[in-house]
């Protein structure tokens, strides 16, 4: 984001910024609209991550300024997924290398 | 080892010290999370019903436990706040120091009227005897949006320092005092990604 300094970019950058608030808010009204459809549990879990990732990349993209960030925070952050990928791999091993399930009695 | 407080991008990683500083604390909040998240999911799929029987009754899902009209607000709230502390870090490089302190002070504004909310909702819950002891559903919702309510207070914490005496360095560098708004904010967009993975996640599903 270092590379934004003068102001016309920065007033730029304020339109877009507007834009996302607006996205972001049509996409609640929807997640929330798709919530009250009842829909089955695995279609409606798809359906409500889907627009989480992508409320969350616009946040990440043009609020955090992902999108014009250098390699390395990317490599953070793919390492970051990596290890939870790892974790979540773990987890789903123990949980069935248990019989008949340990979580809940 | 001597790591100086810098804005210039260092010329090995490509990025200023606080912020390659503050990534790599967002990356450790990431398996923070992530890791509840995980507790979460298993708890979900081991369960033979969810949210399941709570204080006497069974309950088939978790929007008939928890208030989603309010937590929608909270949404919007946060939402609404991560565009005010980008406005604010904005106004900071368009050298309006005025337009920041609005937009910074309705940033913090906004975080109080989130926890005002999730208060109303905790209250509620306990008046209906709904405690986290009492199923493993309110167990691991109490547990995320508690975290994630510790975060907004240590957001509401860090932004009222730099509306208030953080100010001072606006004066004698502002350069400065622009890059830790941005670190700020890059803390506060994380609190408002994490808010939007669980309100789908613990509320609608």
């Amino acid at each position: 984001m270092a590379e934004l300094h003068s102001p016309e970019e920065i007033r730029k950058h304020v339109r877009v910024y507007m834009m996302v608030f607006g996205s972001l808010a049509v996409l609640t009204i929807v997640t929330v609209s798709v919530g009250y459809l009842k829909l089955p549990i695995v279609p409606a879990m798809i359906v409500a991550l889907f627009i989480a990732c992508i409320k969350g990349g616009l946040v990440g993209s043009y609020f955090m300024h992902l999108i014009t960030e250098k390699k390395l925070i990317f490599w953070l952050l793919i390492a970051s997924a990596v290890f939870l990928f790892i974790m979540l791999t773990l987890f789903i091993w123990a949980h069935n290398s248990q019989e008949g399930g340990y979580l809940v009695s | 080892m001597d790591i100086p407080y810098t804005v210039e991008a260092r010329p090995d990683t490509g990025v200023n010290n606080a912020k390659l500083g503050i990534w790599l604390f967002l990356a450790s909040e990431i398996m923070l999370f992530g890791g509840l998240f995980s507790a979460y999911i298993f708890l979900r799929i081991g369960a033979p019903e969810w949210p399941g029987m709570m204080a006497g009754h069974m309950y088939g899902r978790a929007s008939d436990v928890l208030s989603v009209p309010l937590a929608t607000l909270n949404t919007f709230i946060l939402i609404g706040s991560s565009v005010t502390i980008v406005m604010a870090w904005a106004s900071l490089m368009m050298n309006r120091f005025d337009k920041y302190r609005l937009f910074m002070g309705a940033t913090i504004l906004l975080a109080f009227g989130f926890l005002i909310i999730k208060g109303i909702e905790y209250t509620s819950k306990f008046s209906h005897g709904l405690f986290p002891s009492e199923s493993n559903f309110l167990g691991i919702y109490f547990v995320l949006t508690g975290l994630h309510a510790v975060h907004v207070i240590g957001g509401i914490i860090i932004n009222s320092y730099f509306l208030g005496p953080g100010t001072k360095l606006w004066k004698t560098n502002p350069k400065y005092f622009t890059n830790r708004i941005e670190v700020a904010g890059l803390y506060w967009h994380f609190v408002d990604i994490v808010w939007i993975f669980l309100f789908p996640t613990i509320y609608l599903l």
